[in-house]
């Protein structure tokens, strides 16, 4: 597993790709966060990273899937995936190894943000006053639906040869378990039930800065199975 | 240390790809795998390496069960898949690197290995560019080091020479010639030539179905007929070189050039030797020829089994 894992976040770090994705992400979160008079915390007046984590979740939504689209369907195109799972490998060590290696990409992705929690806290009036522990509480959110999204990126990704088709296939996804389920609880009786099985209702709640076990366990979990599908994705060659 | 298949079945869907078959693959020895496009040479190796299971039947490497006990079979076997798939966005070194490591080789050792992998596979000039500035037969090399890094006991190699020009073929022949001392060397092929040349022993299947199992030089002897041509200086009367006894076919190549095909073991060349001096016509040429491989494989693979 550690050998994929290796070989794959090698492989983000020797293409463009990750250099591409921090360069737009940081590049757009930094706009929205600090140039955009509508968006900007400067104008708001009020010493919050809420935009980081509002606008977040959406740029995740296309950008996770760039990263993981070529992750199975491009080794199933070239074959190169029957290479990988005629070694010592298990089909686990291939798709976890996979899944870490994106998700690390992500929190590197991530990571360059705290300047912004620094800036604010020295910006604040008086010096620290923003609410820290909604602040980690929603970098834990962030990461976490980071988590779910990579595996759904994976999963997407599994199910085709085609990059292009597990790109918009996977942004979908993440779009509808992100805020479908919330749009879905308008309709239905058991509105909180159906809110639950969406990320929003538990992302909103870690942002608190309240870490429940609940939401935590809700994300470990949808990311589990997700993996588990994509496990059974590529075993079913065996079939 | 060999490859036994038993009673291999597969079947997609409606098609029988591969049909019981069962063949041995002992120790020092290289077995061709022959057959037309589409017999079922690749999904015999997919399931013999462990890719894919079969509908049933087994595969045993080393007295271990490729379905059962897939990750011990995976440690000793080297594969190439059809098509030589490569990370062509790797360097040579981090991709043999790479495939180490997932044999759980040392570092220190992997680092002696490479390099003697590298001179092995005529890789020392090549070594440090990335797999996609490579050409054809060099790619075909670097697939072939990553399959050997770890020592395999058994080698899979399908269709390692297609696609490559007769320098490169003839290289990479001998590269699998010199390797394979030791191993268990299973490839497959269908240029004739590189079974001569290389192989103990042909297996050759055809719409799934077993139809040879032998050394090279007893297909080669198995075959019933012989055949003669013949080159006179005149014209012939074509019927009475018809009717020499033991002629069972005639054919005319070119005027005054006649192929004669008779059955094993009967030397028409006497025959033909005093129908000449009868004739008053001279011989200019006599050969005897046996039929090639490659016409011993078309005639195994051309008869279609009832559908």
């Amino acid at each position: 597993m550690i050998q994929v894992f290796a070989k794959e976040f090698n492989s983000f770090l020797n293409s463009l790709i990750a250099y591409m994705v921090i360069g737009v992400f940081l590049t757009g979160i930094g706009l929205l966060m600090w140039v955009f008079p509508d968006t900007a915390v400067l104008d708001y007046g009020f010493a919050d990273m809420d935009t980081l984590f509002s606008m977040g979740p959406y740029v995740f939504i296309f950008l996770i899937p760039a990263i993981t689209m070529k992750s199975f369907a491009e080794e199933k195109k070239l074959g190169t995936l029957e290479l990988l799972l005629t070694k010592p490998l298990s089909d686990w060590d291939v798709v976890f190894g996979k899944f870490l290696a994106a998700f690390a990409l992500v929190l590197l992705v991530l990571a360059p943000t705290c300047i912004y929690y620094v800036s604010i806290y020295k910006l604040g009036n008086p010096q620290g006053n923003i609410d820290s522990a909604g602040v980690w509480g929603s970098y834990i959110g962030l990461s976490l639906l980071a988590m779910v999204f990579c595996a759904i990126g994976l999963l997407a990704s599994s199910l085709t040869t085609n990059q292009i088709v597990s790109f918009i296939l996977a942004a979908f996804l993440c779009f509808l378990i992100y805020t479908g389920f919330d749009s879905l609880a308008t309709f239905g009786n058991n509105a909180l039930l159906i809110k639950q099985l969406g990320i929003l209702y538990h992302y909103d709640s870690l942002s608190k800065g309240l870490i429940d076990s609940r939401d935590v366990i809700y994300f470990i979990s949808v990311t589990a199975f997700v993996l588990v599908i994509t496990k059974t994705v590529i075993g079913s060659r065996q079939w | 240390m060999s490859l036994q298949v038993s009673n291999l079945t597969k079947i997609y869907g409606q098609q029988k790809a591969v049909n019981n078959i069962s063949f041995e693959v002992q120790p020092g020895e290289i077995v061709g795998f022959l057959g037309p496009n589409g017999a079922g040479k690749s999904t015999t190796m997919k399931i013999s390496t462990g890719y894919m299971p079969p509908t049933s039947g087994r595969v045993l490497v080393n007295g271990l069960d490729v379905t059962t006990q897939s990750l011990q079979v995976r440690k000793i076997m080297g594969y190439l898949p059809e098509h030589n798939p490569l990370y062509l966005d790797m360097y040579v070194h981090e991709y043999l690197h790479f495939v180490g490591k997932v044999f759980d080789l040392t570092n220190h050792y992997l680092k002696s290995r490479i390099a003697e992998i590298v001179s092995l596979c005529g890789l020392d000039r090549e070594q440090n560019k990335k797999i996609e500035q490579l050409s054809k037969g060099f790619r075909q090399r670097v697939g072939l080091a990553q399959a050997l890094i770890h020592n395999p006991q058994v080698l899979v190699l399908d269709e390692p020479t297609t696609g490559l020009d007769p320098n490169q073929i003839l290289e990479i022949r001998k590269l699998i010639k010199e390797i394979s001392a030791s191993k268990t060397v299973l490839f497959s092929t269908h240029i004739m030539q590189e079974v001569q040349a290389i192989c103990n022993r042909v297996i050759v299947i055809n719409q799934g179905e077993l139809v040879a199992d032998a050394p090279v030089a007893d297909l080669l002897k198995s075959q019933a007929q012989v055949q003669i041509i013949v080159e006179f200086d005149a014209p012939v009367d074509e019927q009475k070189l018809a009717t020499l006894p033991g002629v069972q076919h005639l054919v005319m190549v070119t005027p005054n050039v006649y192929k004669l095909t008779t059955v094993q073991g009967a030397d028409l060349r006497p025959e033909v030797f005093r129908f000449a001096t009868e004739q008053n016509l001279s011989l200019v040429g006599l050969r005897q020829e046996q039929l090639s491989l490659e016409e011993i494989f078309r005639s195994l693979t051309a008869q279609t089994p009832a559908e």
